[in-house]
């Protein structure tokens, strides 16, 4: 029960915390207060179940792949099916029960950042559902790679404003979503989409998240008859890898987060950065981040959209200094490779993201042997990415 | 433990501590009240940055506010968002933003204060970024993004160094935490006037200057109040005096009438920033 007990009073060991303009400490206090009621709320809880389950399309199977058990030559390979949620991504556990929780506050409005779209659409479907609304801030750069999210969160209802400041990618949307709710900070709901941000996000996203490593033990001990030997998962911000790793924290289950490797580690392209970054203070936390000698945040890339970040949340830095998961990282091509296989020969097509784990599953499988088994969270589905792929074999293919 | 300390040496040495807390005070003591400039290091380039610095202290600011620039500034509106950006992208560092400091300080005895976020602060280490800075002649931090519950390291290190640590408090915050907060801070204390970011605006509405009203009842004197944030003209100067404030912060308003300057000569720029500050001074002093 020891690794479970974190944050204690906000801080995952000396991560976490809340480093934020003095205009915010109300409206968090205010939001942990909030949530800590809920979370002890029966009809709170209710309500998150049901929607999880009727709207969102809860329980997700565990899948065994064993076609690709097979190619990989290994341990036992299942896939955590949160692919097949609406929305075609995990992000949607989160969305429901902090849109729940807004209204359960009385806030009417509700801003989110997003970086390739996934938060913002997840955000966008759960204030339709809920009445809520919704704005979303995104940077002009990932507006104009993304246009279609754009328009698809347009279409949810949500106002979509883009961000030109910085680099205007992912870090300058949630610069500017803690910029308007500093502004607008009576009225509005902050609901940010990754276990990173001030204290009570990291915990309460978390939180919301979990029900996918609670799910993956209840169905290994039912398929396996005992805990899966390994879980993977991959780590952007880091929330589908926190939710599935909770429930396994205090257990002798081996865990693996893997980050985007990009073009290499020694290329100083990617966004690696629990395996390749130093610590620091952004977005209200201190956390691992990518950053030069003087603290300025640098520019990340990764060929996953949802992993292109230059911070990672508090409780992986901590866990990672505890060393109970082991951080790795899995590069662009790598990660091509894996998504190209589990379309070959199990007929999914995943995410870019979750490919980066499936890489380094299929990696593990021959040392962990034929007995072992495997749990890979494949957290969304790939048709976003499918046009990305499509380009990046053609460039590949030319080159070559 | 009071006074420096350290290991630290350099020319500051012979400036004795509480440089902010004294100027504040011998302006209260006359009836006049302070006019704090913000200019950020780096903007328009690295040369010229120095020379509105003097041009600021020459129109007759009180303290000088040097922000350094960070890629990442949360509590900063579009104005100074974009000259930091333009700082950084013209290569700024916090080591050439103190050396600067360290030049003005050479024909100057204006207080100067630092203002930068805590990921700078941290990446080069407290200890090692306080010794720095005192060294080019900074009397003072403000660090928008190190609240009162996480500050206990810098403020121990800020003290060790005979550097001011001054802290925010907000509209919103309340009036226990504002108590704790106003007996750490050092130099002033500096009360955002708005719920927002940096950058001009026209009017203020009225719970800034109930908050202002607020905020000197509960301070009992302990430690000078500074105003800022939106503030660029004399009317509000005068508003925010009027309501009990002990000096006032103006940062976006010189940024921008920069930018406006940008096709004028430099001596035509740096005239007019001289001559908004001597505008906003004379506003200061008006009873």
């Amino acid at each position: 029960m020891r690794l479970k007990h974190y944050p204690v009073d906000g801080k995952f060991g000396r991560f976490g915390g809340r480093y934020v303009p003095e205009t915010l400490i109300p409206a968090l206090k205010e939001l942990e207060d909030a949530y800590m009621d809920a979370r002890e709320d029966k009809e709170f809880k209710r309500d998150v179940e049901y929607y999880l389950k009727h709207y969102a399309g809860r329980p997700t199977q565990l899948y065994h792949a064993k076609n690709l058990s097979n190619a990989a030559a290994g341990a036992e390979i299942y896939l955590k099916r949160e692919d097949l949620l609406h929305g075609g991504a995990h992000k949607i556990n989160n969305t429901i029960g902090q849109a729940l929780l807004a209204k359960r506050m009385g806030k009417e409005r509700v801003i989110a950042e997003t970086g390739a779209g996934q938060h913002g659409v997840a955000t966008a479907m759960a204030c339709a559902a809920l009445g809520l609304k919704c704005e979303i801030y995104m940077g002009a750069k990932d507006a104009e790679r993304q246009r279609l999210n754009v328009f698809r969160m347009e279409l949810l209802g949500a106002k979509v404003n883009r961000v030109e400041a910085g680099s205007q990618t992912l870090k300058d949307a949630i610069n500017e979503a803690l910029r308007d709710w500093i502004t607008n900070v009576k009225s509005t709901y902050y609901l940010l989409g990754s276990v990173v941000g001030p204290h009570p996000y990291p915990m309460m996203v978390r939180d919301f998240q979990s029900v996918i490593g609670r799910e993956i033990r209840k169905q290994c001990m039912s398929m396996l008859g005992s805990m899966p030997d390994a879980v993977v998962a991959c780590v952007g911000g880091g929330s589908n890898a926190m939710g599935t790793f909770y429930e396994f924290l205090d257990s002798k289950v081996d865990l693996y987060g893997v980050e985007a490797g990009g073009h290499g580690i020694e290329s100083k392209e990617h966004s690696a950065t629990l395996c390749a970054g130093s610590e620091g203070v952004l977005h209200g936390m201190l956390t691992y981040l990518l950053q030069d000698e003087d603290g300025q945040i640098m520019d990340t890339h990764s060929i996953a959209a949802g992993l292109d970040y230059p911070g990672v949340g508090p409780e992986h830095a901590f866990l990672k200094s505890v060393e109970r998961v082991k951080y790795v990282s899995m590069t662009d091509d790598e990660a091509v490779d894996a998504f190209i296989k589990l379309a070959r020969y199990e007929g999914i097509i995943p995410a870019l993201e979750p490919a980066h784990a499936l890489a380094y599953a299929m990696k593990i499988a021959p040392e962990y042997g034929r007995d072992a088994s495997i749990v890979v969270t494949l957290s969304g589905r790939g048709d976003k990415d499918v046009e990305v792929v499509q380009q990046y074999i053609a460039e590949r293919s030319v080159a070559g | 433990m009071s006074g420096s300390s350290s290991s630290s040496t350099g020319g500051s040495g012979t400036r004795s501590d509480n440089a902010i807390d004294r100027r504040l005070r011998g302006l209260m003591a006359r009836g006049e009240h302070a006019l704090i400039g913000y200019m950020v290091a780096g903007y328009p380039d690295e040369h010229t940055c120095t020379d509105v610095a003097l041009a600021m202290i020459d129109g007759g600011v009180d303290i000088l506010e040097i922000g350094i620039p960070f890629s990442d500034p949360i509590a900063d509106g579009p104005t100074i968002q974009r000259a930091s950006y333009i700082a950084l992208s013209r290569g700024m560092t916090p080591r050439k933003a103190l050396e600067m400091a360290k030049v003005i300080r050479g024909s100057s005895d204006t207080p100067l204060v630092a203002m930068t976020y805590y990921n700078i602060v941290y990446r080069i280490g407290m200890e090692r970024f306080a010794s720095m800075a005192r060294e080019s002649g900074i009397d003072g931090l403000i660090l928008p993004d190190l609240t009162y519950d996480e500050a206990d390291d810098m403020i121990r290190v800020a003290h060790m160094h005979g550097m001011d640590l001054i802290f925010l408090v907000a509209p919103n915050t309340s009036d226990e935490r504002l108590n704790m907060i106003a007996s750490v801070s050092k130099g002033f204390l500096y009360l955002v006037s708005v719920y927002g970011t940096t950058g001009e605006r026209d009017r203020f509405h009225e719970y800034t200057m109930d908050a202002i009203r607020r905020v000197k009842g509960l301070i009992m004197g302990r430690v000078p109040l500074a105003v800022g944030f939106g503030i660029s003209r004399r009317e509000h100067v005068r508003a925010m005096l009027d309501a009990g404030a002990d000096a006032i912060v103006v940062g976006s308003a010189f940024i921008n009438m920069i930018e406006r300057s940008r096709e004028d000569s430099k001596g035509r720029m740096l005239e007019g920033v001289r001559q908004l500050t001597y505008e906003l001074k004379q506003a200061t002093k008006q009873v």
